[in-house]
């Protein structure tokens, strides 16, 4: 056993009493009640829990996309609920990379310009944007389809340009949401070992909300939702 | 350069939508460079007109004449350097499609006060010399394909009866702002005629052309002609050219102003239509741009590939618009040459043609910017799948 394994992990995430709802006409639908658990450096998290639970909306939360009704998120030290929106976005394009369910590529950009697009709102050069594309796209094992379009790819090889693109800018977390929702098995299973090699072999912390028992497996720790409360928790 | 390919490319995702909207504007941005190219052809008398010429007319109205006899007196005023005079004669040439403006004017003294008609002094001379000769601009020549030495009749209304002429010159232009449709002859013939048939009508003039020193002393000029002739049988109204010509226009200011009112509306159609469109392609691309969002760019990015969108959009529209407008002007002006010798698309036109594609293009990007940029990420990713 190494010397870092007796090392208790810094947490990187920590979640403080929040509450969260939304309105619906003249109703007021609790969706996050006083939640409050830390996230480990390095963790692999599935969040797990049936549609309505509050799982997406805890998700977006510590990715900084939604805000809380009260309560605090700390990410990396920093308390992202009282940054504006401007410095959230600036905050988001350097921490946090996103992999969505319907992987959410822009269709006419190429998969090289796809995973280019975050390293834009970077001070990196041409050069040095392209010497980051072709790494992480090799990463995802798809430098051969950099002049690829969306519609040219596979459900599979899209999710894989999209986890290119939240990884290209080395963020401090990473987000996904159903990551496998939209994939059959076998590109699932490939999503989920990339997945799984993101987190051991570069140490990403991830963040992941998943339906799926079989993805949920993949993760070091999983938290279980019900109506705005964890209700369980396995490890 | 990244963002104007991204800009272009989502400008062209649905090529049939963005091509019959390029379609819509263009057609606009030719209507609107039509009509107002044919408000510019009404003022094209104005703007030819110079500023050290000045028109004096009896001053209850235009068709009342005034007597030969001032011609003199106002020789004699201080800063008056040239007096011509003429008549409106209104004749036909075989039939009243055949419109075109006529008048009698004195030869030797014309063609001085307005140097911006060129003719030839062989052909100058023949015209003075003799008394039935006309002069015609070349684009009245070639309409009718009168050569030098025809004879052409004019049938009278004003001045009734046949009134033989023969073509003795044919002016010309000398830029695209002067009329070249114009029928002159000579004064002289068409006093001695009335002598002959109605003495009354006889020894009267239409309106004289007075040409001044000094553009600066014009208005003063014009103030010691009328002061000349106060309280004599035939009252003057002296003015400069520009203003003259300004008062024809204003007897049909009516028809001017619904055109110019017709050439904004055009632009506020397409404008709805061009609108209809940017908010038809936000509300389909309102996914994509929380992903942008959702990656950390600003609303001001968001801005940027909305408006850059619409703009791309109205602007070729336009690009395409102006360079059909004047292959259409030429075609309107020659089918149209008898009511606007002059027809000439102005430099004025295509900025009011770029200004207006621009207007469209910003006004139809504002809606569906604040919609994109308001919308909270959450909401706007729910969109997608």
């Amino acid at each position: 056993m190494s010397e870092n394994a007796l090392v208790e992990p810094r947490s990187i995430v920590l979640i403080r009493n929040v509450n969260k709802s939304y309105r619906r006409g003249s109703q007021t639908i609790p969706v996050l009640e006083n939640v409050s658990f830390d996230i480990a450096e390095g963790e692999f998290l599935a969040l797990m829990g049936p549609s309505g639970s509050g799982k997406s909306t805890l998700l977006n939360l510590l990715a900084g996309i939604d805000s809380v009704d009260s309560g605090s998120i700390a990410v990396g030290g920093l308390d992202i609920t009282t940054l504006s929106e401007m410095d959230l976005a600036r905050w988001r394009a350097v921490n946090v990379g996103f992999i969505f369910q319907f992987y959410n590529l822009i269709p006419v950009l190429t998969a090289y310009g796809n995973v280019e697009l975050p390293l834009l709102l970077t001070k990196l050069s041409k050069k040095e944007r392209r010497e980051h594309v072709d790494l992480a796209l090799s990463m995802v094992g798809l430098s051969d389809r950099m002049d690829h379009y969306p519609n040219q790819l596979s459900g599979g090889q899209q999710q894989r340009v999209a986890i290119a693109r939240a990884v290209v800018t080395d963020p401090t977390i990473l987000v996904a949401d159903e990551p496998t929702g939209d994939l059959d098995r076998i590109s699932a299973a490939e999503i989920l070992d990339l997945m799984g090699r993101l987190n051991k072999d570069l140490g990403k912390t991830i963040i992941m909300v998943t339906h799926d028992a079989r993805a949920a497996a993949k993760a070091h720790l999983i938290k279980q939702l019900d109506k705005g409360v964890f209700i369980d928790v396995h490890s | 350069m990244y963002i104007l390919k991204l800009i272009f490319k989502n400008a062209f995702r649905h090529k049939l939508r963005t091509w019959l909207t390029i379609l819509g504007i263009t057609i606009a941005i030719l209507a609107f460079g039509l009509l107002r190219t044919v408000i510019s052809a009404w003022y094209a008398g104005v703007e030819a007109s110079s500023a050290s010429r000045l028109v004096t007319r009896n001053s209850i109205s235009i068709i009342f004449t005034l007597p030969l006899s001032y011609k003199e007196r106002i020789r004699q005023i201080d800063g008056v350097n040239i007096v011509s005079w003429g008549n409106w004669f209104g004749g036909i040439y075989i039939d009243e499609k055949n419109f075109f403006a006529n008048f009698a004017v004195d030869p030797k003294t014309y063609f001085e006060l307005y140097p911006e008609l060129i003719i030839s002094p062989d052909q100058k001379a023949a015209f003075i010399r003799d008394r039935k000769g006309f002069v015609a601009g070349r684009k009245l020549a070639e309409r009718f394909g009168w050569k030098l030495g025809d004879s052409v009749t004019l049938r009278g209304t004003i001045f009734a009866g046949q009134w033989d002429f023969v073509m003795r010159g044919i002016y010309k232009g000398r830029d695209n702002t002067v009329d070249e449709t114009t029928f002159f002859f000579q004064w002289d013939y068409l006093n001695e005629k009335m002598k002959k048939i109605s003495p009354a009508r006889a020894d009267q003039i239409g309106f004289y052309m007075i040409g001044v020193t000094k553009p600066e002393i014009a208005a003063d000029v014009a103030v010691n002609i009328d002061k000349t002739f106060k309280n004599s049988v035939a009252e003057t109204l002296t003015e400069t050219e520009k203003a003259f010509q300004l008062g024809w226009i204003a007897m049909s200011q009516a028809i001017v102003t619904a055109i110019q009112l017709v050439s904004f509306v055009v632009i506020i159609i397409i404008m709805a239509v061009m609108a209809n469109t940017m908010a038809m392609t936000a509300r389909e691309r309102i996914g994509e741009y929380s992903i942008f969002k959702t990656l950390g760019f600003g609303g001001r990015y968001i801005a940027v590939l909305i408006f850059g969108e619409s703009l791309i959009i109205s602007m070729i529209g336009c690009a395409f618009g102006i360079a059909f407008t004047f292959p259409a002007a030429k075609s309107f002006g020659n089918a149209l040459s008898n009511f606007f010798p002059i027809f000439n698309v102005a430099l004025e036109t295509i900025y009011m043609d770029i200004a207006a594609a621009l207007l469209v293009g910003t006004v139809a990007g504002i809606f569906p910017t604040v919609r994109s940029i308001s919308i909270r990420i959450a909401d706007g990713l729910r969109r997608i799948g």
